[in-house]
């Protein structure tokens, strides 16, 4: 196991040793908001080529093919397009709401990426209380979605940001009562590096039984539904609304609805990982001691992209094979199926843990 | 030093946007000076180390009741309407009725013997959880049950009013 915190630590001690404490604090502040940053923006530019070459491998194309290597530059040269573009509004907007809204929406990701645990000592924010801040900052970004939609005036935004808002306060509940909860009983903490080092011995996801795979299954759903993507996506169905809460917003303001779509997705992900995998510890199989060893030797932040990838993987698959769902159908799903589903599991894990069942 | 500033930093945000929010006439406006002066104080949660208290702040508040702000303020008609001043001697009278409550609850806040105490209880939430459901010396099993009772009672009424027929 790699100690990220003697590599963190050491550049700690070589910056105290250059200039005084409160010199040091600053620069760290500004090291570590950098490293975020460029991951944020990094994760956009991969993940949008990767889900357009995604699509073209399940429609039989070949997807962007044109700028680079197989296309791979194809994002870099959409983002400069996207930062060249004039800033255009529609009449009688009020500006500073109009003008804040994108902000909310990639704020509250940029946030969220504090307290996720990349390896060993390798976390920004390690908060005792990290599930409940990723609940709570996610929570915001729906404030920045109605936002968007009302302050464009136009009644296409407004039907898209509604639907948006009524979508993910619905869904936030299963997610966070049943979902999350879950496995918060088993790990007895909410805390996710505590979350991550209770899984030593197996994944949560195997070792706790139907009830832990029940929730699995409804986080992922409810995750896509959060991220507002197919078959969710009734908010920028564009066949009825143009693009949903974002048709007014043009050049770098869209590309910041843009970017936090594709690293909410991301979060999604990584806390799918986080709580249900493991996190970055590696894939052991009880018994193989040889293959236990080796897989060791692969550090932590490897473990925890792959484990990532192959969770995104999912996500994209589901968006290019099912049909998009009617917003009455989407809120029976959510209020009638997968919340009562999602409080008799709740029941039937502490039922499971009070047992001791877990093996 | 620098929690000091911190502290100066987001006490300024809360004093500035909640005046804004109660002298702004856009609804939509004061909504969201209202959500910032929210947040500002689950920064002041944060600054004191008490993360349970700063992301419910964050969830109830910002997350929760904003949201449905938003939402009643997107159905209300004439949204853009400017609201109308009230006439002045209610103004007269508002102002002066302020300025004595603010001086009587400043002056409180000077002559208290505030303790200085640890900020390390209640942080885990097990302990929270303990707490909620001890009905021995301390325990909070009163309060948390009766406002449980008082949620049950909201969400009853909230489903009596959507159900109604409208009987013309």
């Amino acid at each position: 196991m790699y100690d990220f915190s003697k590599m963190t630590g050491a550049i700690h001690e070589w910056l105290s040793s250059l200039m005084p404490s409160i010199l040091v604090t600053t620069i760290e502040w500004v090291l570590i908001g950098v490293v975020f940053l460029a991951l944020f923006a990094i994760l956009g530019l991969v993940l949008v080529i990767l889900e357009r070459k995604i699509a073209g491998f399940f429609q039989f194309r070949l997807g962007p093919n044109r700028v680079g290597p197989y296309g791979m530059f194809q994002t870099v040269a959409d983002t400069v397009k996207l930062l060249l573009k004039e800033l255009v509004s529609t009449n009688k907007v009020d500006k500073f709401l109009y003008n804040v809204a994108p902000f909310f929406v990639i704020i509250a990701p940029l946030m969220i990426m504090a307290v996720i645990p990349y390896g060993f000592g390798l976390t920004a924010y390690d908060i005792n209380v990290g599930l409940l801040f990723v609940m709570a900052v996610s929570s915001i970004g729906v404030v920045g979605i109605l936002l968007a939609g009302w302050s464009s005036n136009n009644k296409y935004s407004l039907i898209g940001a509604m639907r948006s808002g009524a979508v993910i306060i619905s869904y936030e509940l299963s997610m966070g009562l049943s979902a999350l909860l879950a496995i918060v009983l088993l790990a007895g903490s909410l805390n996710l590096n505590d979350i991550v080092m209770s899984q030593q011995a197996g994944w949560w996801l195997f070792r706790g039984h139907i009830p832990a795979i029940i929730a699995f299954v409804i986080y992922i759903i409810t995750g896509t539904a959060e991220t507002n993507r197919v078959p969710f996506d009734l908010t920028e169905a564009e066949s009825e609304l143009g693009a949903g809460y974002h048709a007014e917003y043009s050049g770098i303001k869209f590309a910041f609805f843009f970017l936090s779509e594709f690293v909410n997705m991301f979060i999604i992900s990584a806390l799918a990982v986080t709580i249900f995998l493991g996190g970055w510890l590696p894939f052991h199989i009880p018994g193989w001691e040889g293959f236990n060893n080796s897989m060791n030797y692969i550090p932590g932040p490897v473990w925890f992209f792959l484990k990532t990838g192959v969770i995104i993987f999912l996500l994209m698959w589901f968006r290019w094979t099912f049909p998009r769902l009617r917003i009455d159908q989407i809120l029976t799903l959510e209020w009638k199926y997968l919340l009562p589903i999602s409080l008799l599991n709740l029941v039937l894990m502490a039922f499971v843990v009070m047992m001791g069942w877990v093996f | 030093m620098g929690a000091q500033i911190m502290f100066y930093i987001l006490a300024i945000i809360i004093l500035v946007f909640s005046f804004l929010a109660v002298t702004s006439s856009k609804v939509m406006r004061a909504t969201m000076y209202l959500l910032f002066t929210l947040i500002a104080t689950g920064g002041l949660y944060f600054l004191i180390d008490y993360n349970f208290m700063a992301s419910v702040q964050l969830i109830v508040y910002a997350g929760g009741i904003v949201a449905l702000i938003i939402f009643a303020v997107m159905l209300t008609e004439k949204i853009e309407a400017k609201i109308a001043l009230p006439d002045k001697t209610k103004m007269i009278f508002a102002g002066l009725l302020s300025i004595v409550g603010s001086i009587v609850t400043i002056y409180i806040l000077l002559s208290h013997p505030f303790k200085e105490s640890s900020n390390d209880i209640g942080q885990t939430v097990s302990v929270i959880g303990e707490n909620l459901l001890n009905y021995g010396e301390g325990g909070f099993v009163l309060p948390f049950e009766l406002v449980s009772i008082l949620l049950l009672a909201s969400l009853i009424a909230a489903i009596v009013i959507a159900k109604r027929k409208f009987d013309n």
